[in-house]
């Protein structure tokens, strides 16, 4: 082989040599190239799990629990709002019913008081109200003499009449309450001298007069003390148990002669102009 | 509510007054009154009742005797008989009751009283 043969052939082994290193440095360019593109992959997917993956996940859950705690404590508020706007509902009612039930033994006493000119009738209907609508056991119906200026037991309810004493005016708890018009009202503790200083007294009064006086002495078994409604009924009883009284009584002087004659509408159209 | 007649034997016109006030707040009811046990049985042998209010102390005929005598008619044995007693007169009260009324109200009587009781047992809401 010539030298110049040789030249030859070493140029070819070169050119091959530089041509498999070329492909080599290809090749490596493009393993760096995949290596970057996966670990760019790698990076995305890991970015995308940790958006979407169990810890999300758990987040989400408890954003929801809170809202859900938040949303049971306002239903709980409001079940709270309700029951108390039931018990107040409630409440009112049974107000409504105490005063309706007030209204009605106000109404029906004052009916009744005023229903007949029978003074023994009217006695009687102090009675049941004392009785039926307030719950007194023992009492007295005292009416003022006067001429001898004292009190004298009229009726006596429940209780022995010999214990009863007349009283003069301007004398001991009963005698006071005439002359200053004043009601006395006491819890009842049925105290030895209750005849003397009963635990009620009811000055029964017309216009500036007190005419009488109801003492109670004793109430129903288990009725402690006085209610609302029986001062209200006492109120009632002192104003228009001693009107009927005083009614009946003049109507019953009157006797038989008549009220609307020619007097009394004389005075009367003057009275009116 | 078809109507329910009532029956009231009460001698005293006041509490006579204040239960027909009180029955009145209930729908429906018509109120027959009656002075004592004996215009009370007069009342049942003339018309048909669903109820019966009567008080135990009256004159002429008791409530006792008119509890009795309703339960011994087969008209009325199984009519709610309500009895209207004292606080104190608890032996009246088991009298009552072991004769046959169903249920009882103490004086000084409570008008929401009335009612609750004669509600329940005709069983009405209005």
């Amino acid at each position: 082989m010539s030298e110049r043969d040789e030249t030859t052939g070493a140029t070819q082994r070169a050119e091959e040599f530089l041509q498999v290193f070329k492909r080599g440095a290809e090749f490596t360019q493009d393993l760096l190239k995949e290596n970057e593109r996966l670990r760019y992959q790698v990076l995305k997917l890991e970015q995308s799990a940790g958006q979407t993956g169990p810890g999300r996940d758990l987040d989400h859950l408890q954003d929801r629990i809170t809202v859900l705690e938040s949303e049971k404590r306002e239903i709980l508020d409001r079940i709270k709002a309700i029951e108390q706007e039931n018990q107040d509902y409630d409440n009112r009612y049974s107000e409504i019913e105490a005063e309706n039930n007030l209204l009605a033994n106000l109404y029906i006493s004052s009916y009744q008081l005023h229903s007949t000119l029978d003074i023994s009738e009217i006695i009687r209907i102090i009675q049941e109200i004392l009785l039926n609508l307030v719950g007194v056991e023992q009492f007295s119906i005292m009416l003022l003499d006067e001429t001898r200026q004292q009190l004298r037991p009229l009726v006596v309810e429940g209780a022995d009449p010999n214990l009863v004493a007349s009283v003069r005016v301007g004398e001991g708890v009963i005698g006071t309450i005439v002359q200053t018009g004043e009601r006395r009202l006491l819890k009842p503790e049925g105290s030895a001298d209750v005849f003397s200083a009963p635990s009620a007294v009811i000055p029964l009064v017309v216009g500036p007069d007190v005419i009488g006086v109801i003492n109670i002495y004793k109430l129903l078994q288990q009725k402690e003390s006085f209610s609302d409604i029986d001062e209200e009924l006492f109120n009632l009883l002192g104003a228009h148990a001693a009107t009927a009284i005083f009614t009946a009584m003049l109507h019953l002087e009157r006797g038989s002669r008549p009220v609307f004659h020619d007097s009394f509408f004389v005075r009367m159209a003057k009275t009116l102009g | 509510m078809a109507n329910m007649k009532v029956l009231v034997v009460e001698d005293s016109p006041t509490m006579r007054q204040l239960i027909v006030f009180a029955l009145k707040r209930i729908r429906g009811l018509q109120i027959v009154e009656a002075n004592d046990g004996v215009g009370g049985l007069k009342k049942l042998s003339a018309e048909k009742f669903e109820l019966i209010l009567t008080d135990i102390n009256m004159p002429i005929m008791d409530g006792l005797k008119l509890v009795s005598l309703i339960r011994n008619d087969p008209q009325y044995k199984d009519v709610p008989v309500v009895v209207i007693t004292t606080e104190g007169a608890q032996e009246d009260r088991d009298r009552a009751l072991a004769l046959g009324a169903n249920e009882y109200i103490t004086k000084p009587i409570q008008t929401a009283k009335i009612i609750e009781v004669v509600r329940r047992l005709l069983d009405v809401s209005g």
